[in-house]
């Protein structure tokens, strides 16, 4: 009897592991993103991150809790279970893909034409044709505009670091300068350095098809490849914050624009 | 293993680069061969007034990285409101600064003339006594002995020290890339980010650079046949 009761508490503890039924979870951020992940004086995570982190949970009763975590070894300590889910600003390429698995995005992370306050240059090939536009090299407005408007006769120069685009589009040697909207939000745009400059036009997303993959889908909440019900969750979570109001509630605490995009 | 496709799709952005690295390297050496021959004769005269200020400028260039002399001239200058000023009021001359090229040829040219001066004045210096007394004997002035004998003999013999320098040039003129210009490295780099295959992006840069450095011993090794024959061995007739 003592034996039968064994094999199947083996047998349901087994189960488990398979499917595993989700009541707590380990959120990881980083901590060093303001506003998006930061950190409080008492050291605990804070931040727009977190607060969707903690607003998803309660919505689909989870108990969560916060890890801090590097940037560095975000994916590899995933994968290595010390946590299961990251919602720090991450996002959603092709090659973390190969990795983990993402929920739908959060918020969007559009491109910007950055440029002197009063330009008129705008996203728009015909304006932009003949002129000069900076980029750092590889990153996905690079990308953007290397496919789109470099072959259009637009010249995009390229740089090792976001800073020294920055510095040529202040100096004047560039007419303006392409960059994930969310840094140069932060980075420059909000900064001492960019007083005197904003975004050119409208946020990019990417009009046709092609335009938007190559600008990417957004912000996700990243798991491990074997929890799809976890994904599953976040992406019940993420829905349903949205249709409640609770979602733009935070947007609005931080932001005062549109950070969910189309 | 090695994707010959990426260098064949990339091959006209390597040319591109691959003649703007000849057109800085060139355009650098030929100012600063020129611009270092009064200089090396300022820097071994006995007047401190003229060997002092060439001894500050060698110590000076030789003394910072080429790397730093290019980005203090590049971002540097640029941060200044006046240069801004001066960029926005067209000023012919200060926009030669706005632009990348001109800002890599002014740094390289700089930096190779502070070498070649020293090279050429270590040269100078080690003219046989003889050449000297001989000019002096035959009633030279010291302007006619340093335009005949003095020059001409230094600059031979200095050619092997120089051949050095131009392909240390070739080498350093990589740091271009640091600068938005794309030339052989900056061609390398793009490709390497378009394609996520930095073996084959710089070890095809790599490859380039070696040829021209091929080319550029070659013709050293011609032009020493030229101007360094009477200080080969000679050549001994085989015994019959």
């Amino acid at each position: 009897m003592k034996k039968l009761t064994a094999a199947a508490l083996l047998t349901l503890l087994a189960l488990n592991v398979g499917a595993k039924d989700w009541t707590e979870v380990r959120l990881a951020s980083e901590g060093a993103y303001p506003p998006f992940n930061g950190l409080a004086p008492d050291g605990s995570l804070i931040g727009l991150d977190i607060d969707i982190g903690n607003a998803i949970c309660a919505e689909m009763k989870l108990k969560c809790t916060w890890v801090k975590q590097d940037w560095d070894g975000m994916i590899p300590a995933l994968v290595a279970r010390k946590f299961d889910a990251i919602l720090a600003s991450m996002s959603i390429t092709e090659d973390r893909k190969k990795k983990v698995d993402f929920s739908n995005k959060y918020y969007a992370s559009p491109v910007a034409l950055i440029g002197k306050n009063g330009s008129p240059l705008k996203p728009d090939l015909a304006v932009l044709k003949g002129k000069k536009v900076a980029a750092q090299r590889g990153t996905v407005a690079d990308n953007f505009a290397t496919k789109f408007w470099g072959k259009e006769g637009v010249t995009i120069v390229r740089y090792a670091k976001q800073e020294e685009a920055y510095a040529d589009l202040k100096s004047g040697r560039v007419d303006a300068a392409i960059a994930d909207y969310w840094e140069a939000k932060g980075g420059f745009l909000d900064a001492d350095a960019g007083k005197g400059f904003g975004m050119l036009g409208e946020k990019i997303y990417g009009k046709t098809a092609d335009e938007r993959a190559t600008v990417g889908e957004g912000i996700g909440i990243a798991v491990r490849k074997q929890d799809k019900e976890l994904k599953e969750i976040f992406n019940k979570g993420i829905a349903a914050i949205r249709a409640k109001g609770t979602y733009d509630k935070i947007a609005k605490k931080y932001f005062s624009e549109d950070i969910y995009g189309n | 293993m090695f994707e010959f496709e990426i260098i064949t799709e990339n091959f006209s952005s390597y040319l591109d680069g691959m003649w703007l690295t000849a057109q800085l390297v060139g355009i650098a050496l030929a100012a600063g061969l020129v611009m270092a021959v009064p200089l090396a004769v300022m820097r071994v005269s006995n007047n401190p007034f003229l060997y002092r200020p060439v001894w500050l400028y060698t110590y000076f260039f030789r003394g910072t990285p080429m790397l730093i002399q290019l980005l203090v001239v590049y971002y540097g200058l640029a941060q200044f409101q006046w240069m801004q000023d001066a960029w926005e009021a067209q000023s012919p001359f200060w926009l030669l600064f706005r632009e990348p090229f001109f800002c890599a040829l002014l740094a390289f040219a700089v930096n190779t003339c502070a070498y070649t001066v020293e090279i050429l004045a270590g040269s100078i210096r080690s003219i046989p006594h003889g050449e000297i007394e001989a000019a002096q004997a035959m009633g030279m002035t010291p302007f006619t002995r340093l335009r005949r004998i003095t020059l001409p003999s230094a600059l031979r013999r200095s050619i092997p020290a120089y051949s050095n320098e131009v392909i240390f040039m070739l080498q350093g003129s990589a740091i271009a890339s640091a600068v938005t210009l794309v030339d052989i490295t900056g061609a390398a780099r793009d490709v390497y980010s378009r394609h996520f295959a930095p073996f084959e992006a710089f070890v095809f840069a790599g490859l380039i650079y070696l040829l021209m450095t091929f080319a550029i011993v070659g013709l050293f090794r011609l032009a020493e046949q030229r101007w360094l024959a009477h200080l080969m061995p000679r050549k001994t007739q085989a015994a019959h």
